[in-house]
């Protein structure tokens, strides 16, 4: 059936007193956002919740489709409406009704207009009578329903809803500042941004590219990756640094089993003068304690030491196979398994230290001189905007 | 020249052809290659394969590209029951079917499968009570076609995907070939697996597509460089796919004005047939797929009237192109229990997107002549 509005339930920021203005406009602009490629939304906007209008069927589908991604909304639940007549709430209410099985359920009324003619107990066991009578399969739980049927007598009209939609819960993005993704193109970094997102955390990202020893195709991969993070709702800046000539250095210069730790150095220092760049307060990344050599606390202490910035690491006490699950439910698990060689894996030593002594490692880099190359990768970096703008031209088109 | 054989092979469409030149001169990559052109080549093979997944309602990497229906079928039906062994031998498929499944069938049955052939009645449909009878709980597959190739009866495929879901854990495989771009058809109807075979839809003889749910436990028949997410080893035509999906989306964009089309032909053809006595016995029945019109001759053979048509320039077929080499009496024509006099002089008409009105005109002004001279009149 078709439902006339649908009613937003806030997430945490209900208990944001003071910044909750901020939070209810920030939702709605990322809602407006994620439905750019639609005509304009007609959104409603009240202290403990949000109204948008349905309007045409296809669009009803597509806010169905699209709300649950998007942080900072507790739950939905479609709203229709009827005359402010108990025969016309009555039709309606028996359809919403008539798409549930066996059920326990309850009236609630809300009875905002007081010229309507009962009270609310009038109107909650009328109408519950009525559904009663014509249902066998529901009964009354006014305890703990599984379905809650509201009604709200308003000025304009009756509005009665059931069934309570899930969403995703957390913060609107951008609600809590921008960090710095390190997006490596595995399974780990797009989980990391996701949940970072879902904190309320506006993320651009940063990879690095070392061709010829990575292909195009790890670098569309991370671009992928960077597009299907931009569904939770807003936009991505991917930062693509070229690489190359400094990991090719590291490799002459530095010995093996500390390699990597110096990479990763590196690394975070570029990642950290893109940052000051972009005004973000933070650094992210997919770490996870442990899981490789990179990640040993002893490794994560060498590496850090590079920045006073706070990194970020909100997957530091993931084991791997919950990571996969994420990655599996937010869809970014297929096109991380795709196997193309990134900067990580090439060039990588057969026993790296998992113990590396930060002076040790101060003291190989000090033969070599890496300030002009990081300002130099910085200054070259290729910055991609995503989602894409509508493709220009679309050399399938005519194809297919 | 008249062509009234459409459901065996069509003319491969202009637009169509056009497309698979120019994919052959411009993106010949190897879809599987490192370099731009393999990218290239990957991200056109990857179109091709989401704009059909849309029109089957499935997602992409659930559409497996192939060499044609016989492969999809053949496939569908190692494949499943390969897969499944380990939960059972047992397989339903129907008397009616097109050989590249009723072969497959048989050569399971060699290996220690058992299959029940699913009766049909007079008008070529199965009855979904023996359905339900013949389930069992080591059923793994079910394989049914939508649209009989000879005589267009069409098989109740909700209602058998109902029954199937509700009794079994079957996988439930329709063989779509006949029926897609002429009747509605898709994943969503309740198949689990669906054959398509591009020549049919005016797309390149030698392409096809098994489209599947997710989660169907399915092994490959062709096996390699593990192409097609390792389901169907092979270089990918991409030429061949991009062609079919445009003919396939060019189909199911024609099929609501076609299909009213075909029906009114089909009617406009029964009313003619009906005129001409019981000297002709029309097999296909007003229920049928709409573009498919069979009929029997009495005492003739079919070889004699496709030969007569064709002196005047129109085409049509014994009951299908696959049987009609062999000279013993079709299977389907046996199962539907065709009067003795009518079995051998059975002929298939059948409409594609070329066929114009003036065509079937001609058509009956043709066989209305020809029997008339047979008859001796």
């Amino acid at each position: 059936m078709m439902y006339k509005e649908i009613l937003i339930r806030y997430g945490e920021l209900s208990t944001k007193g003071r910044n909750k203005k901020d939070f209810i406009a920030r939702l709605r602009e990322n809602i407006r956002y994620s439905f750019s490629d639609l005509a304009p939304l007609k959104i409603r906007t009240e202290r403990d919740r949000m109204f948008i209008e349905t309007e045409t069927p296809e669009r009803q589908h597509e806010l169905v489709t699209r709300l649950p991604k998007i942080f900072g909304i507790q739950s939905f639940s479609l709203v229709a409406s009827a005359e402010k007549d108990m025969q016309a709430i009555k039709a309606v209410a028996h359809n919403i009704m008539a798409q549930y099985g066996d059920i326990t359920f309850k009236v609630e009324v809300k009875r905002s207009d007081k010229t309507f003619p009962m009270d609310t107990h009038e109107i909650q066991r009328d109408l519950g009578g009525y559904l009663l009578s014509n249902f066998q399969n529901l009964s009354v739980d006014v305890k703990n329903p599984e379905v809650p049927l509201r009604v709200e007598i308003r000025e304009d009209a009756a509005y009665i809803m059931a069934g309570i939609i899930q969403g995703a819960g957390g913060m609107p993005v951008g609600s809590n500042g921008k960090s710095l993704l390190m997006l490596s193109g595995g399974i780990d970094s797009p989980v990391a941004a996701y949940l970072m997102m879902k904190r309320g955390v506006r993320i651009e990202a940063i990879h690095f590219f070392s061709p010829p020893y990575t292909s195009q195709n790890s670098l569309e991969k991370v671009k992928d990756l960077t597009d299907l993070c931009t569904q939770f709702g807003a936009r991505i800046r991917l930062h693509i640094i070229p690489f190359t000539e400094i990991q090719t250095l590291i490799k002459d210069r530095v010995p093996e089993n500390i390699s990597m730790t110096t990479t990763r150095r590196m690394m975070l220092k570029i990642a950290d003068e893109v940052r000051k760049e972009i005004d973000a307060l933070g650094i992210v990344t997919g770490e996870s304690l442990g899981q490789v050599a990179s990640q040993t606390l002893q490794s994560l202490t060498a590496i850090n030491d590079v920045t006073s910035t706070p990194v970020l690491r909100p997957l530091l006490s993931y084991d791997k196979l919950e990571i996969i699950d994420i990655a599996k439910k937010i869809g970014t698990y297929e096109t991380s398994i795709l196997p193309y060689e990134d900067c990580c894996t090439i060039f990588t030593p057969a026993n790296p230290k998992t113990k590396p002594k930060l002076e040790k490692v101060e003291y190989y880099e000090s033969f070599t001189e890496f300030d002009e190359l990081i300002e130099k990768a910085v200054r070259n970096r290729e910055t991609h905007s995503f989602p894409k703008k509508v493709v220009k031209e679309d050399k399938f088109a005519a194809l297919l | 020249m008249i062509y009234l054989d459409n459901s065996a092979t069509t003319q491969v469409h202009d637009d169509v052809l056009t497309s698979f030149v120019q994919v052959n001169k411009q993106f010949f990559g190897n879809p599987a290659s490192l370099h731009e052109m393999g990218v290239d080549a990957n991200a056109l093979l990857m179109r091709a394969r989401t704009q059909i997944a849309e029109l089957v309602q499935t997602t992409a990497e659930q559409v497996i590209f192939t060499s044609g229906g016989t492969e999809s079928n053949n496939f569908a039906f190692y494949g499943v029951a390969k897969a499944s062994a380990h939960k059972g031998k047992h397989i339903i498929t129907t008397s009616v079917e097109h050989p590249c499944i009723l072969e497959a069938a048989k050569r399971l049955e060699q290996e220690g499968y058992e299959v029940d052939y699913l009766t049909v009645d007079e008008t070529g449909v199965i009855s979904l009570e023996e359905l339900r009878q013949t389930l069992r709980k080591d059923t793994v597959l079910v394989s049914m076609m939508h649209v009989n190739n000879e005589m267009g009866a069409i098989m109740p495929i909700r209602e058998a995907a109902q029954i199937i879901h509700a009794n079994s854990r079957a996988v439930f495989h329709v063989d779509a070939i006949q029926s897609f771009g002429k009747l509605p058809i898709s994943l969503a109807d309740g198949p689990d697996m669906l054959s398509v075979s591009g020549h049919k839809i005016h797309a390149l003889k030698g392409s096809g597509i098994l489209a599947m749910k997710k989660n169907i436990q399915i092994e490959p028949l062709i096996v390699g460089g593990g192409q097609e997410f390792g389901l169907r080893s092979g270089t990918v035509a991409v030429p061949n796919a991009v062609a079919f999906a445009k003919a396939a989306r060019m189909a199911i964009e024609a099929m609501p004005q076609k299909a009213a089309q075909y029906a009114e032909w089909k009617a406009d053809l029964f009313a003619f047939f009906a005129s001409l006595g019981d000297y002709v016995k029309v097999i296909s029945t007003p229920q049928g797929a709409p573009h498919i019109v069979s009929v029997g001759v009495k005492g003739l053979k079919g070889e004699i009237l496709i030969n007569a048509l064709q002196k005047e320039g129109i085409i049509v077929s014994t009951s299908s192109a696959c049987s009609s080499k062999q000279t013993k009496t079709s299977h389907v024509i046996e199962a539907l229990k065709v009067p003795q006099a009518y079995k051998d002089g059975v002929i298939r008409i059948s409409f594609g997107a070329n066929t114009t009105s003036s065509d079937i005109q001609q058509f009956k002004g043709v066989f209305g002549k020809i029997v008339r001279q047979l008859k001796g009149e």
